[in-house]
C-alpha cells in the first residue's frame, strides 16, 4: 500500500447545486415529474443530470429517479447526499433513505399503492403513521395526501405535479420557471388542472 | 447561438446518428437500447430507412449490407443481443466496411432488466473492433459523427457501447448540425473483401491486426481519451466510461491531488497509460464489470519495466460484479490510502432500511408484476389447472418471465430457449408433461428455429405462444405478426397458426385467454396430443388495447355474495385486494375489465360494474 499521502481538502460547496430524489411506484408518474424538473433547469440556464427505472420496473414495481441540478458529471447521487426525497408513496419514501443526506427534507404522499405482495398475502405493509414516525426521527418531513389534492384540481392523476409542486419553493428554480415546464409537459387540455394541482402542493407545504 | 435540450440518453444518441448523416437504422428491442429506434422511427422527417428487424442477426447483417453499398448505417440492441449477433460481426470485423457501420450495444451492469451483465468491450477486444464508451449523455450524442467518420476512414465497424445510466439517464444537451448531404448508395463489388473464402479471409486477419496500432494512436488523439497530469502527484486513477465521472465527481470533492486519465475509446490508448505510469507509483483503474484496462495497464506495466502497483479488480479493490457509483470509488480509494472503513450499516439490499427508527420496520417487497388485465397472467392460470403441479414449465425472455409468480416459468435462459430447453427436457426421459411459454416476438426472434426443431426432433411437449400482438416489455414495439412496420406503415400480416403448420406441427390451435374455458380445452387437447403441440393464446396486451380505444366495463364484488374464500386474490391480480375487517374481496379502479376474475369465483359473486 502507498500510504495516506493524499490531501484531503474541503469539499466544495457548490453554488446552485441541489441533489433530490424522487421514489414511487411504476405507473405514478415519477418520470413525468422529473422531466417538469429537468426541462425547467434547462430553461433556467442550469446544468442537469438525471437517472430513470425504465423496463421491468414500470409494471408496478418499485422506482427511483435521481435528479441533480447543477451538476455536470454523473447522474447518480452518492449515498447520504441528495438534499431532499420526494416519495410518491409512503412505503417507498423508506426504501431509498440510504441516499438522503442526515437531516435532509422528506416530503411524502400518504396515499398508500398496496403490493401485490400485500394484496395476496406474503407480506403486509406497515402502518402509516409508523412511518412518518419513523422518519421524523432523523428528518424534516412534510407529508400530506397529494392524491386528495389532485382530486381537489380536478384530476387524480395529477398528483405527480401536485408533487413537484410541493418541491417547488425548495429548488434552485423561480416557481414561474416551473410552471412553464409543466405547461410544456403536461397534455393540452389537463393544463389548468395541473397548474391548479403544482399550486395546491406549494402552499400545502409552505403552510405546513 | 447553442440549442440545449433536456433529453434521455438514447434520445441523444438518436440526435447523434441525425448529425452524423445516418442513412440506414436497424435493431431488435431490448433494454437499455430500444429507445434509440423508436425515436428514429417515430421522426416525422426522415431521409433515412429504418426498421425493427426480427432479431440481432438479421439486423446486423441488414446493417452490413447498408454499409458494403456505401451508406451510413446503425445497428441497436442491447449486450446479449450481441451474442445472437456474433455469427455476421466476428468476420465483418474481417471483411470490413465502405460506409460508416456503428453497433450500438447497450450494456446493463447490475442486471436492472437483463439475464447477465456481460461487458461488451470484451466483444469489441475478442472481434479486434474498436469500441466507444462514452461517460455522459453529451459525450455520447458527440461521440457518434466521430465514430461514422473512424469507422469509414479505417474501413472498420466499430462499437458504441453505452450502459443504463446513460441510456436511461437525462441530461441538457447541447445539439449540432444535421446534415443535409448524403452519400448515394453504390455497391462495389469487392469480392476479396465481401466473400469470405478461406484464401480471402486469411490477408483479411492479417489486415485487421495491422491497423490496430493505427487506429489506437488516432484514438490516443481524440477527445475521449484525455490524460490530465498533476505536477508532482504520484498517484494517478485511471477511469473508463461512466465510472470515470464518479472518480471524477470524488476526487474533486475531496480535492485529492492525482493524475487522472479518462478511457473512452478503444484499443486503450497505450502511449498515454504508459505517460501516466512514468510519472506516478500507484494507479487506480475504476472501470464497471471486467478489467478490461486493468489488464492492458498491467502488461503496459510491465513491459516497460515501470514499477507501478495497479490497484484494481484483479487484487478486490473495485468490485467485478454491478454498477459502480461514487460510493465504490471512495471505498476502493479507502482501501487503497489504508483509512478506517466507516462504521456503516451494510445495507445491500435496497429492501433494507436505513435511518434508526425506520431500520425497525419491515418493508414489503414491491416487485413489478404483470398489469391488470394482462392476459398472460390468464393463460398461466388456465396452464396451471390443466397441466397441475406435477409438470414442467420452461419459459423465455419477456413481460411473460414475470410469470414466475404464477408458477409456470421454470427455466429462462435466453431468447428463444423455452422450446428448445424443453425439448431437452423431454429428449433426456423427463415422464411429467412439458409446457412452454413464449412471446409472440420472442417465438419470431428465435423461438421459430427451436419449434421446427422440435417438431422434426418429434419432441412430445407443449408449446405456448402467448400472442399479445406486440412486443410488450420493451415499450411496444412491433412485430411480423402486427400487420404494419416500425414506421406505422401497413405490411403482411404473418399468421402464427399458419407459420406453425406449415414448419410441420400437427396440432395447432388459437384460443382467447379472457376465455377460461376456452383456452383450458385448448391445453387439455395439446396435452394429450403425441407429439409437438402448439396453444396460440391471442389477446392483445392491455395497455395497447386501452391507447387504441378499447373500454370493457370494469368488474366488481358483491359483498354478499363474497365467502371470502380469496380464489380471485390468489389469481394475482394487482386490482383484487382483500378487505380483512369485512372479510370480502374488494375490486379496485386498476380493473381493466378482462373478466377472468368472474370466471374463477365459484359464488357468482364477481359482476360488471353496472352503469
Amino acid at each position: 500500500m502507498i500510504g495516506s499521502g493524499a490531501n484531503a481538502g474541503e469539499a466544495e460547496s457548490q453554488g446552485e447545486s441541489f441533489d433530490l430524489l424522487i421514489t414511487g411506484v411504476g405507473g405514478q408518474g415519477a418520470i413525468l415529474a422529473s422531466d417538469i424538473i429537468g426541462k425547467a433547469a434547462v430553461i433556467a440556464g442550469l446544468p442537469i443530470r438525471a437517472a430513470e427505472t425504465h423496463g421491468m420496473a414500470q409494471r408496478g414495481g418499485s422506482v427511483v429517479n435521481h435528479i441533480r441540478i447543477g451538476a455536470e458529471l454523473g447522474s447518480m447521487i452518492p449515498e447520504k447526499g441528495a438534499d431532499l426525497m420526494l416519495a410518491l408513496e409512503p412505503m417507498e419514501a423508506i426504501r431509498y433513505l440510504d441516499f438522503l443526506k442526515d437531516g435532509g427534507v422528506v416530503i411524502v404522499n400518504t396515499e398508500l399503492v398496496v403490493p401485490v405482495t400485500v394484496s395476496s398475502g406474503q407480506a403486509s405493509y406497515p402502518e402509516v403513521s409508523k412511518i412518518l414516525e419513523a422518519l421524523s426521527e432523523k428528518y424534516t418531513v412534510k407529508a400530506f395526501n397529494a392524491d386528495e389534492l389532485a382530486a381537489e384540481a380536478g384530476n387524480r392523476l395529477a398528483m405527480n405535479v401536485v408533487m413537484v409542486g410541493a418541491v417547488s419553493s425548495y429548488l434552485p428554480i423561480s416557481k414561474e420557471v416551473l410552471l412553464e415546464s409543466v405547461k410544456a409537459l403536461v397534455p393540452p387540455k389537463t393544463v389548468e388542472v395541473n397548474v391548479k394541482a403544482f399550486e395546491l402542493g406549494r402552499e400545502k407545504v409552505q403552510e405546513s | 447561438m447553442t440549442t440545449r435540450e433536456y433529453m434521455l440518453g438514447n434520445v441523444a444518441i438518436a440526435r447523434g446518428l441525425l448529425e452524423g448523416g445516418l442513412q440506414v437504422a436497424s435493431g431488435y428491442p431490448g433494454t437499455p437500447s430500444s429507445e434509440i429506434i423508436d425515436t428514429l422511427a417515430a421522426r416525422k422527417d426522415r431521409d433515412y430507412y429504418i426498421e425493427w428487424s426480427v432479431n440481432e442477426k438479421v439486423a446486423m447483417e441488414v446493417a452490413v449490407g447498408a454499409a458494403w453499398a456505401g451508406v451510413r448505417s446503425v445497428v441497436t440492441m442491447k449486450h446479449v443481443g450481441l451474442n445472437v449477433a456474433a455469427d455476421p460481426f466476428m468476420t465483418l470485423a474481417y471483411a470490413g466496411t465502405k460506409g460508416g457501420l456503428i453497433a450500438i450495444v447497450a450494456d446493463d451492469p447490475s442486471c436492472h432488466s437483463s439475464q447477465n451483465e456481460q461487458d461488451t468491450r470484451r466483444y469489441a477486444q475478442f472481434a479486434l473492433v474498436p469500441c466507444f464508451d462514452p461517460s455522459t449523455p453529451q459525450e455520447a450524442k458527440d461521440m457518434i459523427p466521430y465514430a461514422f467518420e473512424f469507422s469509414e476512414k479505417f474501413e472498420m465497424p466499430v462499437i458504441f457501447r453505452p450502459t443504463t445510466r446513460i441510456s436511461h439517464g437525462k441530461s441538457d444537451i447541447e445539439l449540432g448540425d444535421i446534415p443535409t448531404e448524403k452519400a448515394p448508395a453504390n455497391f462495389e463489388k469487392l469480392l476479396d473483401r465481401w466473400v469470405m473464402l478461406p484464401k480471402n479471409a486469411r490477408p483479411r486477419h492479417t489486415h485487421v491486426l495491422s491497423i490496430q496500432q493505427d487506429m489506437e494512436d488516432a484514438l490516443a488523439e481524440a477527445p475521449w481519451n484525455s490524460l490530465e497530469l498533476e505536477p508532482g502527484a504520484k498517484f494517478g486513477v485511471i477511469g473508463a466510461g461512466i465510472a470515470s465521472v464518479y472518480a471524477k465527481e470524488a476526487l474533486e470533492e475531496l480535492g485529492i491531488e492525482a493524475s487522472f486519465l479518462k478511457i473512452g475509446a478503444y484499443p486503450v490508448p497505450k502511449k498515454l497509460i504508459k505517460e501516466l505510469l512514468e510519472t506516478v507509483d500507484a494507479v487506480l483503474v475504476f472501470e464497471e464489470l471486467e478489467p478490461v484496462v486493468e489488464e492492458q495497464v498491467k502488461m503496459i506495466a510491465q513491459d516497460a519495466g515501470l514499477p507501478v502497483t495497479v490497484f484494481g479488480k484483479t487484487n478486490g479493490f473495485v468490485s467485478r460484479e454491478g454498477e459502480l457509483n461514487i460510493g465504490s470509488f471512495l471505498k476502493a480509494l479507502g482501501k487503497v490510502f489504508e483509512l478506517p472503513e466507516e462504521p456503516e450499516s451494510e445495507s445491500e439490499s435496497e429492501f433494507e432500511a436505513a435511518g434508526a427508527g425506520a431500520e425497525a420496520l419491515a418493508l414489503a417487497p414491491r416487485p413489478p408484476s404483470l398489469c391488470a388485465g394482462c392476459s398472460h397472467r390468464a393463460t398461466f392460470y388456465a396452464m396451471k389447472k390443466v397441466f397441475g403441479k406435477d409438470a414442467v414449465y420452461p419459459s423465455d425472455i419477456g413481460c411473460y418471465t414475470l410469470g414466475i409468480q404464477s408458477g409456470t416459468v421454470e427455466t429462462t435462459l435466453c431468447m428463444g430457449s423455452s422450446i428448445s430447453v424443453g425439448s431437452g427436457l423431454y429428449h433426456a426421459g423427463e415422464k411429467r408433461p412439458i409446457c412452454c411459454s413464449i412471446g409472440d416476438s420472442t417465438f419470431f426472434h428465435t423461438g421459430m428455429n427451436s419449434l421446427l426443431n422440435a417438431i422434426y426432433n418429434k419432441a412430445d411437449i407443449t408449446v405456448t405462444i402467448l400472442d399479445n400482438r406486440i412486443t410488450g416489455m420493451t415499450g411496444h414495439q412491433p412485430n411480423p405478426g402486427m400487420g404494419f412496420t416500425a414506421t406505422g406503415e401497413p405490411t403482411v400480416e404473418v399468421s402464427l397458426a399458419e407459420l406453425c403448420k406449415a414448419m410441420g406441427a400437427g396440432f395447432v390451435t388459437v384460443a382467447d385467454p379472457y376465455d377460461l374455458e376456452e383456452i383450458q380445452e385448448a391445453f387439455k387437447a395439446a396435452k394429450e396430443f403425441k407429439g409437438t403441440a402448439v396453444v396460440i393464446a391471442k389477446q392483445p396486451c392491455v395497455i395497447v388495447a386501452k391507447r387504441a380505444g378499447v373500454r370493457r366495463v370494469p368488474y366488481a364484488v358483491d359483498p354478499e355474495k363474497c365467502e371470502g374464500c380469496k380464489q380471485c386474490v390468489k389469481f394475482g391480480c394487482p386490482a383484487i385486494e382483500f378487505d380483512e375487517e369485512k372479510k370480502v374481496a374488494v375490486i379496485t379502479a386498476l380493473c381493466s375489465g378482462c373478466g377472468v376474475c368472474a370466471q374463477i369465483c365459484k359464488f357468482d359473486a364477481i359482476g360488471e360494474v353496472k352503469k
